[in-house]
């Protein structure tokens, strides 16, 4: 069985792995439907974001290591760390839920990721602002699929709106962390690595509110729990998804096909 | 066609490779509407780079000919080999002829 990996505290570090971490477990969960979806469409559908989504993440898993300096790859990364070392929001990391569950996640972290990519292709750093640049065109194709069945599922049927309001109930509790501000946020606006995530909060709701009301979905309320994934305190789902992310990795060390 | 209320209607799929002149056929699917269609179109006909252009059609709304129909359409243009402007010596410079 292969141990976990030790990485450094650079806050540089801190930044990108919250980038790559959100991809990548969001990845994962979306990767969680395949077979199991609607319809056959759709199934290929949310393959394909999910391979967005792990594509994304590797690139920023391999910048992540170089920044690191320790030499660690994008494999060693993604499945050899300890759960505490992890730094995706926890909404990426909640069970998959039904369908209108995700579709309202997928909606929320696309449009939050939307905006952070083009901000982030501006960044000071030349090899995330390249990611950036790519990543972006298929954060919007995310958003637009995601956002087109909140509009379905919340004026369809009756089932369906009751699942959307439900699932986008439990969803929103989970909102403020994508913008709770801390010193890792602050040392990327200074260098110029990438924006505060607070800044991106009224672009985002903006986007969210239009989204809703096509549904006919109200905005659910503010609230003060903030989630902390970013910090690496998971829920008590995130050990269950690594269980099984992990497995390969951990029982045959860098296994490769 | 039988179809029951709750199936989305069939669609038929044509992309436009990104060498290819015109759009060709490709498959079909389901969707609700023209929309949908379009992006499932997206999804299911052109995640390894077959395209720059899609359109998606209706399948109902398809006039075909039918197969019984086969001799009396096709085979008369059998034996006017004369049809084929074969007959002619092209310049080197015209192409895509």
């Amino acid at each position: 069985m292969q141990g976990s990996i030790s990485l450094g505290n650079d806050p540089k570090f801190q930044y990108l792995l919250r980038i790559g971490d959100t991809t990548l477990v969001l990845g994962q969960r979306i990767a969680e439907w395949c077979g199991h979806a609607p319809v056959l469409e759709e199934d290929i559908a949310l393959a394909n974001m999910a391979l967005d989504l792990i594509g994304q993440a590797r690139a920023v898993l391999t910048h992540a290591g170089a920044v690191d300096g320790r030499g660690h790859d994008e494999d060693q990364l993604a499945f050899l760390r300890a759960e505490r070392d992890y730094r995706n929001v926890t909404l990426a990391e909640l069970p998959r839920g039904d369908f209108a569950f995700t579709v309202v996640r997928n909606t929320i972290v696309a449009t939050f990721l939307k905006l952070l990519w083009e901000k982030l292709a501006d960044s000071s750093d030349a090899e995330l602002a390249a990611i950036a640049g790519k990543a972006v065109k298929e954060a919007r194709y995310h958003q637009q699929h995601a956002a087109d069945w909140v509009a379905r599922l919340g004026d369809g049927t009756d089932e369906s709106r009751r699942r959307t309001e439900s699932a986008l109930a439990t969803a929103w509790l989970y909102t403020p962390e994508l913008f709770a501000a801390d010193a890792v946020d602050e040392a990327a606006r200074a260098s110029g690595l990438g924006p505060r995530w607070s800044e991106l909060k009224d672009a985002w709701l903006a986007e969210m509110t239009e989204i809703l009301a096509e549904g006919g979905l109200a905005v659910p309320g503010e609230q003060s729990f903030v989630s902390t994934g970013k910090q690496g305190v998971h829920t008590e789902h995130m050990g269950h998804m690594l269980s099984e992310m992990q497995h390969l990795q951990r029982a045959f060390p860098g296994g490769a096909w | 066609m039988t179809t029951t209320k709750a199936e989305w209607p069939l669609w038929e799929v044509f992309v436009r490779s990104k060498s290819g002149l015109d759009h060709k056929h490709c498959g079909s699917l389901h969707a609700a509407d023209p929309k949908m269609a379009l992006q499932m179109a997206r999804d299911v006909y052109t995640r390894r780079q077959e395209g720059t252009s899609v359109w998606v059609v209706r399948s109902d709304q398809i006039v075909a000919s039918d197969p019984g129909d086969k001799d009396m359409y096709f085979d008369p243009a059998e034996d006017k080999v004369y049809r084929h402007p074969t007959f002619y010596k092209l310049p080197d410079a015209v192409d895509h002829m």
